[in-house]
């Protein structure tokens, strides 16, 4: 008999207090028994509406069966079967919006908490696992995987479980692209990431950092010179967007992007590193994404006073729940209906207010969400000594410019399909954000994952 | 790992570095610069590749030392490892077509102006180099220049080397003498090319400037490169490094290269520190 509890066992978090000065991990993760209850509260129902709202199609309530159990490992299989990160999507998926929504017991009460038990059966595995993953001879055919982000590395994996050769190409001095750069330690932690990429080296997935694509190496070059079958675009969503209003130039107004490298990738706020961070006082993060979160919750723990400034509200905010949850305990401030128009700055140079103008919303846009409009004369001014623009990004031109035959659409992204990833190229599939602009990690890697499929049928077919 | 295969000495405060980097150097064009980091806790910092040779499969740079992180470079020795070196980043100048360039450099952008030169003189077209230093000990180049160049002249603020002025003044004497250039090409200090632009702006002469903002990743990622060109926001690191000098919005870059400038003075004393330590 399942358990009928309404609400989902309660994850154990670090407290707001402690959290905000360091950068260790927010949510600490069920113990066994917590995830043998909270899996109990799964009615296991016929129609499993849940596999329907997860990208990666994990078979959701099997797995949580085997947790019930106590049988952990079993789980763990299960779930690998059908996605090659488990231990970073069950901390970075929105499954509020994806297989909890769809979850029978949220029609009552709280959905059984997925995401959670996932995170569970992952953070298990890695912990008690005894042996390195076997390395799988390489028969098949030779793959290149441009970006080691979640599109690059899924296909990877998977090429790297079916027997073919894949090395990764990577433009930072780093492996794990936005998990890495991006999505900081306080959400997922970097020795994850650094596993799940150990993981796959141990299967035979070289990675070579240092490496742009269009620029060190073509992608003809990937066939002509050294002779690979197939080639994997996961480069990822390309460069931030600014707003255009005035004041934008000055000092201490960053994107997110860079922001979130110099702590995430280049650790700059530590004592012993070289990157320069400039300490806030008072910051505005400019979006409401899990970018815009992430980047308060960084600069919060810097020491800054910080708010976020959004066009919507609090409805409309989309970032994960947990996130703009985490956000309101560690005493960020939400202004919604808000937009800035301009940002002032004093005699050196350097921002120190941002006006905004209120917003009222009106009928859905395109995207179907409310359209936010300008009310008149509301401006008002914010003190901020840094201001942060979390606006989503435009494609990277790069491989673009260098790839003939490539075709992309009106808005700079990679033209694939959408089943296979192929690309108007030969031999060249893409996916991930570098496709679809600014998307999520699960997204990126059930894109990288199929393109695996395609790329495997695309090379057998050949021989 | 990329082995520093020759180092030395230009100036007092230039280094020059020749480093193992093949793929890059099979790729490397006039006006590309790379990221290099100096060892794992150090920052991405971009340089222009100043010459490279895709037989020995290397690249040269060279630097001033005004930092922490140049500071640490300059420590390394022939035969020492730098941590990471990625490129070659950014659109190469274009140089197809052109006849009669003047190319104006100053200070350690010499270093870049001189392959740009180079480039140009080896391709037929007539190269005016026009190069600017604050005093005699930190000119650099001045053979390699001469060799490339159909006219040379050096500036120095003191007038200990060359002649004592600006090297607009230069310029100014050469365009109102009746030289007629198709294109100026300057890369130095920010102050300096946005006189440059000035001047020729009001000769109606192209010019393009050779750019080198604060960056991190290099490779269009983090929008930390941005200017402000022709009233819209471009990336150096994907869109440049070069830009067509007339549109550049020089103050704007000028008030931004100095974002850092407080953070930077106290890594500088770090690795000062450290050094003195080391001497000790």
């Amino acid at each position: 008999m399942a358990d009928m509890s309404l609400t989902k066992h309660l994850m154990p978090v670090l407290a707001p207090k402690v959290r905000c000065t360091n950068f260790e991990e927010v949510a600490l993760g069920y113990d066994s028994e917590t995830a043998i209850a909270e899996a109990k509260r799964c009615l296991n129902c016929k129609h499993k509406p849940c596999i329907e709202g997860c990208p990666v199609k994990i078979h959701i309530p099997e797995f949580i069966a085997e947790v019930a159990e106590g049988n952990f490992e079993k789980a763990y299989e299960i779930i690998s079967q059908s996605s090659s990160l488990p231990s970073v999507c069950g901390r970075v998926c929105p499954q509020e919006t994806q297989c909890e929504q769809k979850c029978v017991r949220g029609i009552k009460g709280e959905p059984v908490g997925i995401g959670y038990l996932e995170r569970f059966v992952a953070d298990y595995h890695a912990k008690n696992k005894t042996e390195a993953n076997k390395k799988i001879e390489a028969t098949k055919g030779r793959v290149a995987v441009i970006g080691s982000g979640p599109a690059g590395l899924s296909c990877a994996g998977e090429l790297a479980k079916r027997g073919y050769e894949v090395t990764i190409y990577e433009a930072l001095h780093a492996a794990g692209g936005v998990l890495t750069y991006g999505i900081p330690e306080f959400r997922l932690p970097k020795t994850i990431v650094s596993e799940e990429i150990e993981g796959l080296k141990q299967l035979g997935v070289k990675i070579e950092t240092n490496v742009v694509i269009g620029r060190t190496i073509l992608i003809d070059e990937l066939f002509s010179d050294y002779g690979f079958d197939a080639v994997f675009i996961g480069s990822g969503a390309g460069l931030p967007k600014f707003m255009n209003i005035e004041g934008e130039e000055l000092k201490g107004v960053y994107s997110a992007n860079e922001f979130l490298t110099r702590i995430n990738l280049m650790k700059g706020h530590c004592e012993d590193t070289h990157t320069p961070v400039k300490l806030s006082k008072k910051t505005v993060v400019v979006g409401g994404g899990n970018v815009a979160m992430d980047a308060a919750r960084c600069a919060k723990r810097l020491g800054a006073d910080v708010s976020i400034v959004y066009r919507r509200t609090k409805n409309e905010l989309p970032a994960r729940k947990e996130e703009v949850e985490h956000a309101i305990e560690e005493g960020i401030e939400f202004k919604f209906l808000t937009n800035p128009v301009k940002i002032l700055g004093d005699e050196n140079g350097f921002a120190n207010k941002i006006v905004c103008r209120k917003m009222q919303l009106s009928e859905p846009d395109a995207s179907g969400r409310a359209r936010p409009v300008e009310v008149e004369g509301s401006d008002f001014e914010i003190e901020a000594d840094s201001i942060i623009m979390a606006l989503g990004t435009s494609p990277n031109p790069i491989i673009r410019d260098t790839t003939e035959g490539l075709e992309t659409a009106k808005w700079g992204g990679i033209i694939a399909n959408d089943e296979t990833g192929l690309t108007s190229k030969e031999g060249v599939f893409a996916g991930g954000d570098a496709v679809s602009g600014a998307a999520t990690v699960i997204l990126a890697m059930g894109a990288g994952k199929n393109a695996a499929n395609a790329i495997d049928e695309y090379i057998s077919s050949k021989k | 790992m990329f082995e520093i295969v020759t180092k030395k000495e230009l100036n007092p405060t230039v280094t020059l570095m020749e480093i193992k980097a093949p793929l890059i150097a099979k790729k490397a064009l006039a006006g590309q610069f790379v990221i290099l980091r100096v060892d794992d806790k150090g920052e991405r910092i971009p340089l222009t590749i100043a010459d490279y040779n895709r037989e020995k499969g290397t690249v040269t740079i060279i630097f001033q030392i005004v930092g922490g992180t140049t500071i640490r470079l300059n420590q390394k020795n022939q035969g020492e490892f730098i941590e990471d070196i990625v490129g070659p980043l950014g659109k190469a100048t274009e140089l197809d077509g052109l006849k009669k360039v003047a190319v104006v450099g100053g200070g350690v952008g010499c270093a870049i102006a001189y392959p740009i030169a180079k480039s140009l003189y080896d391709s037929g077209c007539e190269v005016h180099s026009i190069v600017g230093f604050r005093n005699e000990d930190l000119v650099i180049l001045e053979d390699e220049f001469k060799e490339k160049s159909h006219k040379y002249v050096l500036m120095t603020d003191d007038g200990s080397a060359g002649e004592k002025g600006l090297v607009t003044d230069a310029l100014k004497k050469l365009i109102e003498s009746g030289e007629e250039y198709d294109e100026v090409i300057t890369i130095g200090p920010l102050i300096m090319m946005k006189f440059v632009c000035e001047l020729t702006r009001k000769y109606n002469i192209k010019t393009i400037a050779s750019m080198n903002p604060v960056m991190i990743d290099g490779t269009g990622m983090c929008g930390g490169c941005r200017l402000t060109v022709g009233g819209q926001t471009k990336f150096a690191c994907v869109d440049g490094p070069d830009f067509d000098g007339h549109l550049i919005d020089f103050d704007s870059a000028i008030k931004r290269s100095s974002m850092y400038r407080d953070e930077e003075q106290k890594d500088r004393e770090k690795a000062c520190n450290l050094f003195k330590k080391e001497v000790e």
